[in-house]
């Protein structure tokens, strides 16, 4: 029996983010101005790539283990669904820089970090391509999985903290302290959060019944 | 996205210009005059329409797996 409920809460967050969003209060801040909306949609792209990579590289391991090709099926569909969301995140991101850091492209050590982030995963979806060979494809992707998912750790999370960046929270400071925050934000942010995450969810296992499908009818022509 | 990038220098411009603002220059103008709320009402059309889009598309795999 296929649930649903999980996806009519998502429904209910991410609108109610669009309107909290953009009609709540949020605090006077020089040059973001307004923009500081953004908060609810260009970092949420990120939290849920995250979830969805880290979901990929759990179904990856239990592949591994199980050998059962529908395990690889579920890795993939959440890799692509959350290279999906990385593209979005990169783009809203640099589409917020223009106007507030001047130029979409700063060199900042949190985009390049993400970057890098994201070009390790479009060769998985590349390496992905090449073999034709469900288990071979399987067992190779879900190995290259596991390494570029602990790279996020160390490209995202641990050096743009150490270096000077334009994004809030680095250089020393780990972002989403009071002193970033404020608590009319969290209202929406939060909420926003696990909207955004839902929808991934949803978007992940759309492409995962599609996957399965098509692999059922090729079973069946074999 | 030359075109969005005009419209969104454009929407900037019009958000930074407003008069009479707080100190840090916020969109109050476009709250006063009520516009903020075409801005609500598109957006949630979008929302909308994905959702729709969504649902149509479950509805479909649904249809697939059950004719199985």
């Amino acid at each position: 029996m296929r649930q649903h409920w999980w996806k009519i809460i998502t429904a209910i967050l991410l609108f109610y983010t669009l309107f909290a969003g953009l009609l709540d209060v949020v605090p006077p801040r020089h040059i973001l101005n307004e923009t500081i909306r953004n908060l609810y949609f260009h970092v949420p792209m990120w939290f849920t790539m995250f979830v969805l990579f880290a979901a990929s590289v759990v179904y990856a391991v239990w592949y591994l283990r199980s050998s059962n090709i529908m395990h690889d099926i579920i890795s993939a569909s959440f890799a692509y669904t959350g290279i999906f969301f990385s593209v979005l995140g990169m783009l809203t991101g640099m589409e917020w820089a223009q106007y507030t850091w001047g130029a979409a492209w700063s060199n900042d050590p949190k985009q390049l970090g993400t970057a890098l982030c994201m070009l390790t995963y479009f060769a998985y979806w590349v390496l992905r391509g090449g073999m034709k060979d469900e288990d071979k494809r399987a067992k190779i992707s879900a190995v290259y999985n596991i390494f570029v998912f602990a790279l996020i750790i160390p490209l995202i999370g641990i050096m743009p903290r150490m270096v000077d960046s334009l994004h809030p929270g680095n250089g020393g400071n780990p972002a989403f302290s009071n002193y970033d925050l404020d608590h009319n934000m969290r209202l929406v942010f939060y909420p926003a959060v696990i909207g955004w995450i839902g929808l991934g969810f949803w978007l992940s296992t759309l492409l995962i019944r599609v996957k399965k499908l098509n692999h059922a009818a090729e079973e069946i022509e074999l | 996205m030359k075109a969005f990038q005009y419209f969104l220098s454009t929407i900037i411009f019009l958000l930074l210009s407003s008069f009479g603002a707080s100190a840090q220059d916020m969109a109050t103008e476009m709250r006063s005059n009520g516009k903020i709320y075409v801005v609500v009402f598109v957006l949630a059309t979008i929302f909308a329409g994905i959702f729709a889009f969504l649902i149509y598309l479950e509805r479909k795999i649904k249809k697939l797996e059950t004719k199985k």
